[in-house]
């Protein structure tokens, strides 16, 4: 290991760059540097994570005694509809974008992305859809109480007989978040396929973009189908038309095969990026290879094609036929195959490695295991008896937030804290994320896995009062929910704290391979002086290769064992 | 202050190379945009067919069937613009000019026609868009797509204007390109919904 180019780059990054992300001033104005656009979408994502957040600490809250005691009804609707949607359309998806926004040029050896002024469009599309979704809480009858998936004919109601309504703010609100994905998708994938550094062959790119552009690949072709379906669910609520109207002969099914053949590959949407992250962070904190790397990317790929074939497990209970029910049950099966893949190979990169527990590891850790447990709970829901029994039950409820709580926010946290003295040249305090994660990964589980006794027990979802019996889990339950509200503090502490008065950090804090880390934190404005030259595969931990041939900090590639 | 990053000629350059750059990944985004779209098509196909092997009263009472001479004549038409609008392209190419916009303006005389025969048609179907789902999908469906022609015409014509700025389209361009891909893609999505709705009857 040479100390001296280590130190040259430090020294070089403690420098000041022109328009550095220390001007605040930028993230409030249409930048089109995707370093910018992909911290504004991060934070946007972020207040929104906190505002779904606290419409999950109202539920828990009423959860907590069986009766409906805290909120009606109606209202409880509107807190899981809006919960639900808040936590997707606003939360997942934009914060996805926004770090895939920040790293993908990067990770490739690229300026920016290959459109900037369409990436910008697309970010600033969030706020406005974000408006129009929260001006539901305002508006006459109040938001949509129709559920996430908005299915007709309940989403049909419209009860105060305004035309502006919550339902019809919804649809909007999903529509144009559509137009913003895939605009965001194009650029993606143009960026990926045509602006790889050279040498950067297919195999030598990192995982994490693979994953990425498996999961931008899905809103591409996906979206779409959501798309055309609301489009036509508005028009029935506002235009009288009457496709999805069993009342004027239309069919309700439609929309849900409408729905589904997006919002089933949507998970994965979710999910990929977190496995590209897993990804990225196993190996620099155990100090090995990513085992398999071709088995990895490729896996992803094959769960993007299976994942558009498998719709159909969500309407298991509305009256598939049984041959369809089988299809589509041995297809969802076989998607544990590639997962497991992915699965094996990051337990055999952190097996024997020499493992140095920062908080980036922590928290992929920590959501490998979560994602584990539900991958079991979800391969039980996947077999037709089984989902028939507790469908509709708290044990469904449990599964998807330990994917998407467990899983998905941890893998995001994980991402955060890995890139943040990347993204802001400074160190975040380490004791404060080891902290946050404590009480997540507690919280986590307190709050979700009482679900699944819960679901096992009867207790169906969607209600706001319940049998007695169901009392003592739920009381646990919601203690869990309110520790994940308080895990949120030290974490904003944290990100507030460091980022102002943090250690600087140098352009490589973790000795990890890959060309964002060859330049300094915070990259300067295009990134890199002169484009390099990959050499080599993205994990070369432990070997003497180059990563890239016309940088002076190659060297720093071939220290470690 | 004197990082290498501050070089104003290394800037300069840099961005003029993205440019280039951005040039050529235009017509990759465009076509990867478009595959996108014909899913939102091919959802609406799908839904119609849905519809009409499912629905036993499809039609609305009264409805006897489609008039299919006047939408006929209209396929023709615009099946045939995108064979203008290929030479257009080819007279751009040899850098004659006035060639490619005298082609051009037949196309979007042609486009232009094709949306005169739809209203005309619209307006003396005897069912409304909210007469049953046949009403609905088939106004969903020429009205999409009648608003992809409209959007055609008015691309054509802003590439048109743009034909007559000074140093404009020297060897072909990638609007012009981009412009008459998507032309082609309203048209073969056109010959599909006219088997769908005016054949399949
Ligand atoms: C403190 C954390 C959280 C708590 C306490 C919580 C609690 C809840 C509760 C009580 C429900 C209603 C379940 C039902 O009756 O069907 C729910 C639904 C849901 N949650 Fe969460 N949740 C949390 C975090 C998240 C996160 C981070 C996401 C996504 C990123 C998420 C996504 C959803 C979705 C999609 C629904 C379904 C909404 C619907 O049925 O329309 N939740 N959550
Ligand atoms: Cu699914």
């Amino acid at each position: 290991m040479s100390n001296a180019s280590l130190d040259a780059i430090a020294a070089k990054s403690d420098q000041p760059f022109p328009g550095a992300p220390n001007n605040w001033r930028r993230f409030f104005s249409f930048s089109t540097d995707h370093k910018v656009i992909g911290i504004q979408y991060m934070v946007t994502a972020f207040v929104f994570f906190l505002i779904g957040g606290l419409l999950a600490m109202v539920m828990r809250g009423e959860l907590i005694t069986p009766e409906a005691d805290l909120v009606d009804r109606t209202v409880y609707n509107a807190l899981f509809t809006m919960h639900g949607t808040i936590m997707l359309f606003m939360w997942t998806f934009p914060m996805l974008n926004g770090l895939s926004n920040y790293l993908v040029p990067l990770m490739i050896g690229a300026r920016d992305m290959a459109f900037p002024r369409l990436n910008a469009a697309a970010f600033w599309l969030v706020p406005v859809f974000g408006t129009l979704l929260m001006a539901s809480f305002f508006v006459p009858g109040g938001p949509s109480q129709s559920g996430w998936w908005a299915y007709p004919p309940v989403s049909l109601q419209n009860p105060t007989g305004n035309l502006i309504n919550g339902q019809v703010l919804w649809l909007l609100a999903v529509a144009l978040s559509g137009v913003s994905s895939i605009m965001g998708a194009v650029n993606f994938v143009t960026t990926i396929f045509r602006m790889r550094a050279p040498g950067m062959g297919w195999f030598r790119m990192p995982a994490f973009c693979w994953t990425v552009l498996s999961a931008q690949m899905i809103q591409l072709f996906g979206l779409p189908s959501l798309t055309a379906g609301a489009v036509m669910l508005l028009l029935d609520l506002t235009a009288g038309t009457s496709f999805f109207d069993p009342a004027k002969g239309g069919d309700p099914v439609l929309y849900q095969h409408f729905f589904w053949f997006y919002s089933h590959p949507a998970v994965y949407v979710i999910i990929l990026p977190i496995f590209g992250t897993f990804s990225e962070v196993f190996p620099v904190y155990a100090r090995k290879p990513l085992f398999g790397y071709r088995f990895v990317v490729v896996s992803s790929v094959i769960i993007t094609v299976l994942s558009a074939m498998v719709w159909v497990h969500h309407m298991f209970a509305s009256g598939t036929p049984s041959w369809m029910r089988m299809l589509f049950m041995f297809s969802t099966m076989l998607i544990s195959v590639p997962t497991g893949v992915k699965v094996f190979a990051w337990v055999a990169t952190v097996w024997g490695g020499k493992l140095r527990l920062d908080t980036p590891m922590l928290f992929a850790l920590g959501g490998l295991v979560c994602f584990l447990f539900a991958g079991i709970t979800g391969v039980m829901l996947g077999a037709v008896p089984f989902d028939i029994h507790v469908n509709n039950t708290y044990f469904v409820v449990g599964h998807f937030h330990y994917v998407i709580y467990g899983a998905t926010v941890m893998g995001i946290y994980a991402a955060i804290y890995h890139w943040f003295p990347k993204m802001t040249g400074h160190m975040y305090y380490e004791g404060l994320g080891k902290l946050h994660f404590a009480l997540t990964f507690i919280g986590v589980n307190l709050n979700f896995f009482p679900m699944h006794p819960l679901g096992l027990m009867g207790m169906p979802r969607r209600v706001s009062s319940y049998d007695p019996e169901f009392a003592y889990w739920n009381v646990i339950a919601s203690l869990g929910g309110f520790l994940l509200g308080v895990s949120t503090l030290p974490f904003i502490l944290n990100i507030v704290s460091s980022w102002v008065l943090g250690k600087r950090a140098p352009a490589n804090p973790w000795n990890a391979i890959g060309l964002e880390w060859l330049i300094p934190s915070p990259p300067p404005v295009e990134n890199f002086e002169e484009i390099p030259i990959v050499v080599s595969g993205p994990y070369g931990y432990g070997s003497n290769e180059s990563l890239v041939s016309n940088n002076p900090a190659g060297e720093l590639i071939s220290e470690h064992s | 202050m004197s990082t290498a990053n501050l070089d104003p000629t290394l800037n300069a350059h840099s961005v003029h190379a993205a440019e280039h750059e951005e040039e050529d990944h235009r017509m990759f985004g465009f076509i990867v945009f478009l595959l996108s779209e014909s899913v939102i098509f091919l959802s609406f196909f799908v839904g119609y067919t849905v519809y009409k092997t499912n629905i036993t009263d499809w039609l609305p009472s009264g409805v006897e069937g489609l008039e299919v001479r006047e939408p006929l004549i209209n396929t023709i038409v615009l099946v045939s613009s995108s064979f203008v609008i290929y030479f257009a392209e080819r007279f751009l190419h040899k850098e004659n000019l006035w060639g490619f916009r005298a082609f051009w303006l037949l196309t979007m005389a042609m486009g232009s026609f094709f949306l005169y025969g739809q209203a005309v048609e619209w307006m003396g179907l005897p069912f409304g868009f909210t007469d049953g789902v046949f009403g609905g999908t088939f106004y969903l469906l020429t009205g999409f797509h009648g608003l992809h022609v409209m959007t055609g015409v008015l691309l054509q014509g802003i590439m048109l204007g743009r034909s007559f700025l000074p140093n404009n389209y020297a060897g072909g361009e990638f609007g012009v390109a981009a412009t008459s891909l998507f032309w082609h893609f309203v048209d073969v999505i056109w010959i599909i919904l006219f088997i769908l709705i005016y054949v399949w009857q």
